[in-house]
């Protein structure tokens, strides 16, 4: 059992670790380090550094926790571990 | 019919509601008093944490902020629905998995000592308080605004408010009728946004609108017409960032972490029945924050692209009547300086001759818009809704923190249901009096609450149940360690720049640039390190704690899952 167990706990992880990449880069990363730069993207009236910081990013925070329920449960199924 | 007759009108309607849904639901038990007996839907849990959430200060004042700062007002944009990613991957599921009630009944398990418990119960008791103080303030101040009573009759009628359903319903009462709340101020929210994005955009989405042309058919677009308008006036253009870049990412991180750390938003993931509904309800609970956090921004371009073409440059005798209506509340003023009897808006203080709060971008919209009245009924129902909430949210987990952490785990274990579910409603009843004094004398630190609050719970809690699930190792001295040596860091710095010293709160004193807004995220790193360093100069944790790790970690337990089948 501690081998399955130990294998649930990595593949997690490593969902978690991607997920976090990504809500790391859309926020800190476009929405404010790079803000300037992207900024001379434009799209309609938006700069795109100024859209990610005031919009883009809370879209992808709430797709990364949608996606999250997603993976989580597939591999809650995977494992048997769901509850019933 | 006039503003007032409407005002009391939908008011009167939506408290009648809340009373009536606490009156429904109220508890019978410990456990639907303390966390709805775990069987709220999640979607109506997600409501309900957004609705917490969401205070008056979200609901009025954020777009007026976001107007002033312009591209920085993203630090609160990102920083309030950032942390619920941290919530929903880091802690909500596990907390769920674990099963019990509160924060420190965590802290107190996974670090098995008392002394851990009662740190803990002593960070949210802390936590809990400096938020309350403000939000209790907030109560009077919008009562005082639609009902034009004064603000320490507002105070008042808010506890009693808050009393009844807190009282009476505890968790299960506070859960249904902030599901009632959130469709009341989202609804009033949206409605006069809607209409001015068509007005101003001709686009029914405020969040498509703002980054559309103005619709004077010019072609222009309304971002790039904001920005001209503020670079002739002397101040930086809206869309760019004037905050340096390192603040900004300090302050970020410190509400995010903050966010996932503060003891009201986690108890909310112990109300739902399995640890899938409460993955998914937090990112239920966050879209319908975003919903209006997205919206907020267009508000904030909307609202100041109008009061500058409104008022600059205009003869004080021709403004438009709301101008003149709010005037009168003090919350904008005029001086004509140069005696020409026009208004000037200008960045350099010499020159502008305009003083205008920033709540009211929101207040004055369905004016501004020119709406029907009772529409401005609504936003007050739907500010009051968020006010409530959002105290009564805070005041459960502050009985909450007493009757079970303090009395029932502390110092009288062998109480029993009944009286630990009498002690918990005195205890709420308690917290109202107390919370409501703060509201009618406010300690002078009320304008750095949030600051505290974020800071404190980003450097106590978050570090300390995050190890406590991912690191099976950290005992006991290394999160107890961590979690003082964070909090005295933080709060000292908080505290020597806003009432010691405020005088040196500038950026060249800052430790590292970074305001005082921004170091919790300072003190959790500090408080993740101590506790890593000193887990490994200390004994391992026992092996049930680790088993306990484990068990946490997966929604149900292979074992179970095989023996059964």
């Amino acid at each position: 059992m501690k081998e399955v167990y130990a294998q649930y706990w990595k593949r997690h992880l490593r969902i978690i670790g991607v997920l976090l990449v990504i809500w790391f880069l859309v926020s800190y990363g476009f929405g404010i380090v790079f803000a300037d730069q992207l900024d001379a993207i434009r799209i309609g009236g938006f700069g795109l550094g100024f859209w990610f910081a005031q919009q883009g990013s809370m879209y992808v925070f709430v797709i990364i926790i949608f996606v999250y329920v997603f993976l989580m449960n597939r591999l809650d199924r995977e494992f048997g571990v769901e509850e019933i | 019919m006039d503003i007032q007759f409407w005002t009391f009108l939908i008011v009167g309607l939506t408290f009648t509601l809340y009373i009536g849904i606490a009156v429904w639901s109220r508890a019978g038990s410990t456990s639907e008093f303390y966390v709805a007996g775990k069987g709220v839907h999640p979607l109506a849990n997600g409501m309900a944490t957004a609705a917490d959430w969401m205070s008056a200060a979200s609901f009025i004042s954020m777009a007026g902020i976001i107007a002033f700062l312009g591209r920085d007002g993203a630090v609160y944009l990102m920083g309030w629905t950032g942390g619920y990613v941290l919530l929903a991957l880091l802690l909500a599921p596990y907390l769920r998995k674990f099963g019990k009630f509160t924060v420190p009944d965590f802290v107190g398990d996974r670090y098995y000592s008392r002394t851990a418990r009662l740190v803990a119960v002593a960070c949210a008791l802390f936590i809990s308080f400096t938020y309350v103080a403000g939000q209790m303030r907030g109560v009077g101040i919008v009562f005082s605004r639609f009902l034009s009573v004064d603000i320490n009759t507002g105070v008042v009628i808010g506890m009693v408010i808050v009393l009844i359903y807190a009282v009476l319903g505890g968790m299960k009462g506070i859960t249904y009728t902030q599901v009632a709340q959130y469709c009341v101020l989202i609804f009033a929210y949206l409605v006069p946004v809607i209409y001015i994005s068509i007005m101003m955009t001709s686009n029914p989405i405020p969040q498509l609108g703002f980054g559309g042309t103005v619709a004077d058919g010019s072609g222009t677009y309304l971002l790039d017409k904001l920005d001209g308008l503020h670079i002739a006036l002397g101040f930086d253009a809206y869309t760019s960032g004037i905050r340096p870049t390192m603040d900004v990412f300090f302050i970020t991180m410190a509400l995010m972490v903050g966010t996932a750390g503060l003891p009201h938003v986690i108890v909310r993931f112990f109300t739902v029945p399995r640890v899938k509904d409460a993955r998914i309800s937090a990112g239920y609970a966050l879209i319908l924050i975003v919903l209006l956090y997205a919206t907020a921004p267009a508000v904030a371009v909307f609202a100041k692209t109008n009061l500058i073409e409104t008022i600059h440059e205009v003869p004080y005798d021709e403004v438009p009547e709301w101008v003149t209506n709010w005037e009168a509340t003090g919350l904008i003023g005029f001086e004509d300086k140069n005696a020409d009897g026009r208004i000037q808006f200008n960045a350099d203080p010499a020159i502008n001759e305009v003083r205008v709060d920033q709540d009211i971008i929101v207040l004055a919209n369905p004016e501004i818009a020119n709406l029907p009245n009772w529409v401005v009924g609504l936003v007050a129902a739907g500010g009051l809704a968020a006010a409530l909430s959002t105290a009564a949210g805070l005041l459960l987990v502050i009985s909450t923190s007493v009757s079970r952490d303090l009395i029932k785990r502390t110092l009288k274990p062998d109480i029993s249901e009944k009286h630990e579910l009498l002690t918990a409603r005195f205890a709420a009843a308690g917290a109202v009096i107390f919370a409501g004094y703060f509201g009618i004398n406010p300690p002078g630190f009320v304008a750095q609450t949030i600051a505290f609050a974020f800071g404190l719970a980003a450097a106590s809690f978050f570090p300390a149940i995050l190890l406590g699930i991912f690191y099976k190792r950290m005992n006991m001295q290394g999160a107890v360690s961590g979690m003082v040596t964070g909090i005295l860091f933080t709060a000292g710095y908080i505290i020597y720049f806003t009432m010691i010293r405020p005088d040196l709160n500038q950026a060249e004193n800052w430790l590292f640039g970074i305001s005082p807004e921004g170091i919790g995220t300072l003190g959790m790193l500090l408080n993740l390190s101590v506790s890593l360093v000193v887990s490994r100069l200390t004994p391992a944790p026992p092996d049930e704690i680790q088993d306990m790790v484990e068990k946490i970690r997966i929604p149900r337990e292979i074992e179970d899952a095989v023996r059964e089948g």
